[in-house]
């Protein structure tokens, strides 16, 4: 985990409202945001689509421009600063796309020297520079050919390697994964992890799927309708959603708890006492599951569930048919509630 | 016939002169300023670099008005214009003064159509590298859009030449004026019909031309 320090990017009551096309209302995009983003972490924004998640990250390298509050990116504030002084504050931060936004007429290495050529680097230095970006990407053997050459997931290292070549603080990622199949999404977050880790660059990642926030995100925030309605560690928020919209997110990242039409199946191939049993790194493993319902005499049988990683924790549930004696399944039961969440689902109507 | 040809080849020749030297001044100069007025109409246009309404509904209607009137036409109205410019009202000058005038209306609006159709993404991360919109112009849209502009010049190329052919009208001579002079109104048919294939043959030549450039330009 980053240590948290002070916000690099800091929202202050920001607001973003379009005027409306014609005699259509007024679009408030973003409404009243305050964030702070620490120097360090892989932020996640979340939300459906029109959330105002793309507004929100468009604030912060001032592409849009608050119509109230204010956003402080390193001290800066963008409020107040003309287009032009936002230009050199705009190439500290990096940037990449969903569709990814190459110049379809410059080769890989054009493109990757692009941001180079605006911050007037020198050609020497500039070959060095994106020789070196390409071996981080590892696309070296690919830095004389055209994008439309390129697969999905090659285009987005590109896009990548462009984005960190004038050394950013911050890079900012908007939906970055969302045209990928799922298999080169895991290797671009991979490798947004490895920005994050090995050059210490603050990544804010916009996406509508809690799979990405699960996977490399230290804190989310989730917004609707240009609020952010929770925000709090990736681990926190998935434990414990406070809102229906970050519920709901988490149940399409989490599919481990039975639905009540799942439940009713297992019913009718397990007659015992079924329970759904939480898992984390506190409740500690299975092994505790394991060693409650022995000490008590207990059979237990995981019918259901899963367990994944969260922040790069452990989190899940299993869900088991308990036989036993008497009263020795309430017992267990009991003795789970003390270390961990049970859902006791009961017995079938007999 | 022969006779003929040994007293109308040096005419033929010096028409072939005129048409040129209308024909590359105007693609020079009303190329220039088309690309030009083209980029303003792109830029100025709601949602762009350089949005500005009253800029670009200014320009958007004096494309609009200038670019359908008939050429024919559109010389007899330019002249006072074309008298406070040139000097004169006739002669090639006057006559080419009009052309690059038509031409930069004609070009602006191809160009406009095609920035238009360049990903508005791939400008947005250009911005968000802190390029300023001059250097945008310069680096981002006129090479991705370089292909269709190089297309859009040959059709102005085209363009042009037709507009040229009516020359005569203003006393700049040229090869439409060597046609009507020569061939139509001596009843010799043979003659415009060499004019005819001529033009077909430059016209032919710079599409090939224009399509293989546009080629290189698209690699991908």
């Amino acid at each position: 985990m980053p240590v948290a320090t002070s916000g690099i990017i800091r929202f202050e009551g920001a607001t973003k409202v379009f005027p409306g096309r014609g005699k259509g209302a007024e679009v408030r995009a973003v409404d009243g945001v305050t964030l702070d983003i620490r120097a360090g972490e892989i932020f996640g924004v979340i939300g459906q689509s029109g959330a105002g998640k793309s507004t929100l990250v468009r604030l912060i390298n001032a592409l849009e421009r608050t119509t109230g509050g204010d956003v402080v990116v390193d001290g800066t504030s963008l409020g107040s600063l003309s287009e032009a002084r936002l230009r050199p504050v705009r190439a500290g931060i990096g940037m990449i796309f969903q569709q990814f936004n190459l110049l379809a007429s410059r080769t890989v290495s054009g493109n990757i020297a692009y941001p180079l050529e605006v911050a007037g680097w020198s050609r020497d230095k500039r070959e060095a520079r994106v020789a070196e970006l390409l071996e981080f990407v590892g696309l070296s053997d690919k830095a004389g050919v055209y994008p439309s050459t390129l697969s999905g997931g090659q285009k987005q290292r590109v896009g990548i390697a462009r984005a960190l070549a004038t050394n950013p603080r911050i890079l900012l990622a908007d939906e970055a994964t969302s045209a990928l199949d799922p298999e080169t999404t895991r290797d671009v977050l991979d490798l947004l992890q490895r920005v994050n880790r090995e050059l210490g660059i603050t990544v804010v990642v916009i996406t509508h799927e809690m799979d990405v926030v699960r996977s490399i995100c230290h804190r989310v925030a989730v917004m609707e309708r240009g609020r952010v309605v929770e925000v709090g560690e990736a681990y926190q928020v998935f434990s414990a959603p406070n809102h229906d919209t970050t519920r709901r997110f988490v149940a399409t990242a989490l599919r481990d708890r039975p639905s009540p039409e799942v439940l009713a199946r297992l019913r009718t191939r397990h007659t015992g006492h079924i329970v759904t049993v939480g898992v984390d790194e506190v409740a500690g493993s299975s092994a505790v599951l394991t060693r409650t319902l022995r000490e008590h005499g207990v059979d237990g049988t995981v019918v259901y569930g899963g367990i994944t990683e969260v922040a790069e924790r452990p989190y899940g549930s299993l869900t088991v048919e308990l036989v036993g004696d008497g009263g020795a399944v309430e017992a267990a039961v009991a003795a789970l509630r003390a270390v961990t969440w049970v859902d006791d689902h009961g017995r079938a109507d007999v | 016939m022969n006779q003929d040809w040994e007293r109308l080849t040096p005419l033929l020749w010096e028409a072939a002169g005129q048409t040129a030297y209308m024909v590359l001044i105007t693609l020079l100069i009303g190329g220039f300023l088309g690309l030009a007025l083209g980029l303003g109409l792109y830029l100025t246009r709601p949602g762009n670099l350089l949005q500005h309404r009253f800029v670009f509904a200014v320009l958007n209607l004096a494309v609009n008005i200038v670019r359908p009137i008939p050429f024919i036409i559109f010389l007899v109205a330019l002249g006072p214009l074309t008298r406070a410019v040139i000097g004169s009202t006739i002669g090639i000058e006057a006559f080419t003064f009009a052309m690059c005038f038509m031409a930069t209306f004609v070009f602006a609006r191809l160009v406009e159509q095609n920035l238009v159709s360049i990903d508005p993404g791939v400008v947005e991360a250009a911005r968000a590298m802190g390029a300023s919109p001059l250097r945008i112009v310069r680096t981002v849209l006129v090479p991705e859009a370089l292909a269709p502009l190089i297309l859009g010049y040959t059709f102005l190329f085209v363009g042009v030449l037709d507009m040229s052919a009516i020359g005569g009208y203003l006393g700049a001579g040229g090869l439409g004026d060597f046609a009507i002079v020569q061939g139509y109104r001596q009843y010799d048919w043979a003659v415009t019909a060499v004019v005819v294939v001529i033009i077909v043959v430059i016209v032919q030549a710079v599409q090939w031309l224009g399509n293989g450039l546009a080629r290189r330009a698209l690699r991908r």
